[in-house]
């Protein structure tokens, strides 16, 4: 997966979580937590789709790892570069 | 014969659930759903552990601990329950206090409790507002040296009456004291403030029903009266459980047992490294209540401006001591209006809690044991009769619940009703790195307790049971 498909499955994922939230105006650089309305539950959430989706684990002491787009999709990266995108 | 709760059931499953409170329903729940095979057993004739109800002749359904939670748990049982479930939830609109310092009735949320804090209470709009922020940027992480009773006074110096307003709820909702870190009254607190107070429309008995059906849905092998005796280890890793005689085996165990009784009774402290015993006899469990449950004549009414949670207390000032006293001056009432069953029949209930020591309560000759609970309802009545005249006349059915009560059916360590102090969550959270995969996921540490607390407590350590699982999975282990 390249990383603008990893950015795509995090979109995909957050839909799911945070239906009511406007995705498009997401700035890559900021994070998620002052952008978006998410507590601790919803990235422990992003954390089980990734595993159920594609079988990557993220460990909790990497949780910090996912504060922003741009970090999640870095930190994904060499986990997810050998996978199809579903 | 007696009966065989376990017939039918597998030799083996990836996962074994001991208890079916919120937590061990909801852990069940997510890892079937994830593909594992899931049994889950639990010693009571009823799913539900506290949260639980019962029926009385007349048509009357008490519920135990259908009290009040905070929004967040509609967005919990969308995801991991079902919609039917989230869509039941509703706001509890009249929350109410009467004390001799202040008598007052609020949607219990940010909005209402600022313009209390700065109209009757005089607090500037800046205070109240750094009060919040500060209250909902704690962690479960953050320093604990700082408690609940300092954290009032660093920001409303001398306010006996404001340390009520805030505290009295949540002591009622978690045990919790003024004593106690203060992130635990922060989390919690913040989770109410941020919408107010809610419900489960049709009952504890529709929830449980509906969260029944739900795990057989996602394919759990659900047990009634089934006891778990002992949890196996071997060379280090969960190997299986006994109940009812029977050894079953399993590449998981998750308790939803008290975390005491887990490590020290059902896998034994042989399992466990000296250090880590010690740290599990330290803990300290919270505190138990008292109830009393009381039922209107079919035809009986209470106006629903009596209030859904009422905050009664004759004491004249907040302590935490006196709100465990056996003399009690402080009770809160929770009103049951036909609205909170609207499929059933119409009826008016009301539950009044007290929280209490086991201790007060355990070593009581029979004899005294039922005088004890004769005086509770007596002086419950006495004090309800302010709120609902001449409740005595108006009433189908009383009775009380002790301590003693709770150790019965949950099989609670000192009838606990809301888990351990703070320390346990440490203890619970680092259970797998003793004995590979065996779990903890009930309520501890405070925030980590309640209707709330107990379902998200059981997603989390679903996680990392279903982590676990994979990768064993995929790498071949022994």
């Amino acid at each position: 997966m390249t990383s603008e498909e990893i950015r795509e499955v995090i979109i995909d994922i957050l839909t799911d979580i945070a239906p009511d939230e406007e995705l498009g105006d997401l700035k890559d650089d900021v994070a998620f937590r002052d952008q978006l309305e998410l507590d601790s539950m919803d990235f422990l959430d992003i954390v089980m789709e990734l595993r159920k989706r594609y079988r990557v684990q993220v460990p909790e002491e990497d949780y910090g790892e996912l504060a922003s787009m741009q970090s999640t999709v870095a930190y994904l990266e060499p986990k997810m570069q050998d996978l199809e995108k579903a | 014969m007696p009966r065989d709760f376990l017939k039918g059931a597998s030799g083996e499953y990836d996962v074994i659930v001991i208890g079916s409170g919120l937590a061990g329903l909801t852990s069940a729940n997510a890892l079937a759903r994830s593909g594992h095979r899931v049994l889950l057993l639990e010693q009571h004739y009823k799913l539900g552990g506290m949260a639980t109800w019962f029926k009385r002749p007349g048509g009357h359904i008490f519920d135990v601990s259908l009290h009040g939670f905070p929004i967040g748990m509609v967005k919990s049982c969308r995801r991991y329950w079902t919609r039917e479930i989230a869509d039941s939830i509703v706001q509890l609109k009249h929350v109410r206090f009467d004390n001799p310092m202040f008598s007052l009735t609020t949607l219990y949320n940010r909005e209402d409790f600022t313009r209390l804090l700065t109209g009757q209470f005089g607090v500037s709009q800046e205070r109240v507002e750094a009060f919040f922020e500060a209250a909902r940027g704690m962690n479960f992480y953050d320093e604990q040296q700082q408690t609940v009773g300092e954290f009032f006074e660093k920001f409303f110096p001398g306010r006996g009456d404001i340390v009520r307003l805030l505290m009295e709820p949540i002591t009622y909702a978690n045990g919790s004291t003024l004593e106690d870190p203060a992130i635990t009254y922060g989390i919690v607190f913040s989770n109410f403030m941020s919408k107010g107070v809610f419900t489960f429309q049709g009952g504890t008995d529709r929830l449980i029903q509906l969260m029944h059906e739900d795990l057989i849905r996602s394919g759990v092998d659900v047990r009634i009266r089934a006891d778990v005796e002992q949890i196996h280890v071997e060379r280090g890793r969960v190997a299986g459980v006994t109940v009812n005689g029977r050894f079953i085996k399993a590449r998981a165990v998750v308790s939803n047992a008290n975390i005491k009784t887990t490590i020290l009774k059902l896998a034994g402290r042989e399992n466990f490294t000296p250090e880590y015993v010690a740290e599990t006899e330290s803990i300290r469990l919270n505190n138990s209540s008292t109830q009393v449950y009381m039922a209107l004549k079919p035809d009986e009414r209470v106006d629903e401006s009596t209030g859904d949670l009422l905050f009664s207390s004759t004491a004249p000032s907040f302590q935490t001591d006196l709100l465990l006293s056996r003399d009690i001056t402080s009770r809160t009432f929770s009103f049951y209006y036909p609205r909170t069953r609207p499929e059933g029949k119409p009826r008016c209930l009301i539950v009044s809690s007290t929280n209490a020591q086991y201790e007060d309560w355990i070593n009581l000759s029979d004899e005294d044991y039922q005088a004890s609970k004769d005086d509770l309802i007596e002086t419950t009545l006495e004090s309800l009769d302010r709120y609902v005249p001449g409740v005595r006349k108006k009433l189908d059915h009383v009775e009380a619940a002790t301590p003693r009560t709770f150790r019965h059916y949950t099989r609670h360590a000192q009838g606990s009703s809301f888990g351990t102090k703070f320390e346990g969550l440490a203890v619970s959270r680092s259970l797998p790195a003793q004995v590979q995969g065996l779990f903890h996921a009930g309520s501890v540490g405070i925030i980590m307790s309640g209707w709330l607390g107990a379902i998200n407590y059981g997603v989390i350590v679903a996680n990392e049971v279903d982590a676990l699982l994979l990768s064993k999975s995929t790498t071949p282990v022994g």
